[in-house]
């Protein structure tokens, strides 16, 4: 029989501390949506992902209703767009939007909250296709709703494309001018990778990589707030125990993704790639990774501390997530997206969290510099060169980073950009004004570094 | 296919009897029970077999739903697998 305490707990975890399966993302691979007529390459596109996808909401509700566990963003990712846009006949900018407008009509018939992939990969040189597609980026967002897209930038084994980083920049601020009326809002649908994986199921950055089948199911677990719940049981023991805790807690909310994500691949047909572990806030208050690590005995998230804090927390949840799945992949690790979490946003707010801080907690954590809001008239060298930095510590350490900046128009240090939903507040933090221009127009790329005489 | 019904809220009369003829009704066996107080609660806990086809887990939610609105108490019908893969390896 089922002990009684057990069920108690799960429900507990689900009605009081904030416990969801944080998306289940269908993978659809266009790569035989690929020709050289873009109405042909739009109607192929439209077609295949109706098809694939029609039964994913339902599918997926009614996993929900029947194990009674919330399931918050159902998505699909594709294949990056670049791909397709390589084998049109003159590839233009305005051929580019068209096919962003076909996927953003794909998902809206299919019920899905985002769909990704409106990507390049160009971390050692562009094709020209995927020069065109960058260049399109910010009309591409501006005419769309669902469209998610990333560019990656830089790797461990390529080093990092200056020449991207510096036209990321201009995209960035160009995007974010576009579209002036929701205060820069296109911005917080692109990412600028380094080293960026191919299964990741979390938004904005999904997309479905090279190497990946023709459809698969992964899924992003959650659960910032079953954690914060664990270690308020064990307050004023040492580390050992803190780690203990939420590894046992990670286990747990993990053998739910797990589960889930096991059912859905049965039920579509499809198959299951992977779990990614990644504890993902949202702004609700009980679901803060920011109350995490103040938790562990921190006045507030930013303090010094947070560093070492988050490292504990990040490694501990994969080492318990770990066992719990067959395959675990995507970004797996706690995200820090400030505008995401009531704990950031507040300590944000008071100036306790600063970008220079934020900076060294993508060191030891996923993924990188994630929904920050920084001033309108922040020069594109700058956020270029911010950029660079993110890559860098990306690209030296064998992981993946990201940024996810906008240079709100109009706003200024001090003010408050509301984006709504899952998106959250961002407090509009400073930047150095120094400036990085020279440093950013040089071009070119910086080489892949040395793997060994690791210090 | 086995599901595990939850009932949290003050005891009270006929919570066991409301809650068994509903799932009697609905061709839903009973396969063990056990209540207990947690946090003052008074918590009963049913591992169910779904006999018929044609109910599912959202109809029984829904007819319990509202048989617990009358009872003053909260009712949770969820799959069981979701219990044991949380809590057993």
């Amino acid at each position: 029989m089922i002990n009684p305490f057990e069920v108690i707990e799960t429900i507990n975890m689900i009605e009081n501390e904030n416990l969801d399966i944080r998306t289940i993302t269908m993978g659809i691979s266009l790569k035989s949506c690929a020709g050289p007529d873009v109405d042909e390459v739009c109607r192929k596109v439209y077609d295949k992902i109706t098809l694939y996808a029609q039964d994913l909401v339902k599918t997926v509700e009614d996993i929900e209703e029947q194990f009674g566990i919330p399931i918050i963003n159902k998505r699909i990712s594709v294949t990056p767009i670049a791909t397709l846009v390589d084998s049109l006949e003159n590839p233009t900018v305005e051929k580019c939007v068209k096919i962003a407008k076909t996927l953003d009509k794909a998902a809206k018939k299919c019920g899905v909250n985002f769909i990704g992939g409106y990507t390049a990969l160009v971390h050692k040189d562009y094709t020209n296709g995927e020069r065109v597609l960058i260049e399109s980026i910010p009309e591409a967002l501006k005419s769309t709703e669902l469209v998610c897209s990333s560019v990656n930038i830089g790797s461990t084994r390529a080093g990092i494309n200056m020449n991207a980083v510096k036209q990321m920049g201009d995209i960035v601020k160009r995007a974010a001018e576009l579209t002036a009326d929701t205060q820069g809002f296109a911005c917080a649908k692109l990412v600028v990778f380094c080293n960026a994986v191919e299964d990741n199921p979390f938004m904005a950055g999904a997309f479905l990589g090279e190497g990946e089948g023709e459809c698969v199911i992964n899924v992003g677990v959650s659960g910032p707030g079953v954690v914060k719940c664990a270690l308020e049981k064990v307050r004023g023991e040492d580390f050992g125990v803190v780690a203990e805790t939420i590894k046992k807690t990670a286990f747990k909310i993990t053998r739910m993704g797990q589960l889930v994500a096991q059912e859905a691949s049965k039920r579509l047909n499809v198959p299951f790639g992977i779990v990614d572990l990644s504890l993902a806030p949202t702004p609700a208050v009980g679901d803060s990774v920011a109350y995490i690590l103040e938790e562990m005995g921190l006045e507030k998230c930013g303090t010094h501390g947070t560093t070492a804090a988050l490292a504990l927390l990040n490694d501990a949840v994969k080492k318990g997530g770990v066992m719990a799945s067959g395959y675990v992949g995507g970004l797996s690790g706690a995200f820090i997206p400030v505008s995401e979490d009531a704990g950031m946003i507040e300590a944000a707010k008071i100036g306790a969290l600063t970008i220079e801080k934020l900076e060294a907690m993508t060191c030891v954590c996923s993924v990188g510099l994630d929904m920050i809001v920084v001033p309108g008239d922040v020069p594109a060298s700058t956020i270029a060169a911010i950029i660079a930095d993110e890559a860098a510590i990306g690209m030296v350490n064998s992981k993946t980073t990201a940024v996810r900046i906008i240079p709100a128009p109009g706003a200024k240090e001090g003010d408050v950009v509301e984006f709504g939903g899952l998106l959250g507040t961002g407090p509009v933090m400073p930047v150095k004004s120094y400036s990085s221009e020279d440093f950013i127009a040089r071009g070119g790329r910086i080489p892949a570094p040395l793997q060994s005489l690791k210090n | 296919m086995k599901a595990v019904v939850t009932v949290v809220g003050k005891d009270k009369k006929g919570i066991i009897a409301k809650v068994s003829t509903a799932l009697y009704e609905n061709d839903v066996n009973i396969e063990d029970i056990s209540q207990t107080i947690m946090q003052d609660m008074f918590t009963m806990i049913m591992l169910v077999e779904f006999r018929s086809k044609d109910v599912s887990v959202q109809d029984i939610t829904e007819i319990l739903n509202k048989v617990g609105e009358e009872l003053e108490v909260s009712i949770h019908v969820q799959r069981e697998e979701i219990f044991t893969s949380m809590h057993r390896i």
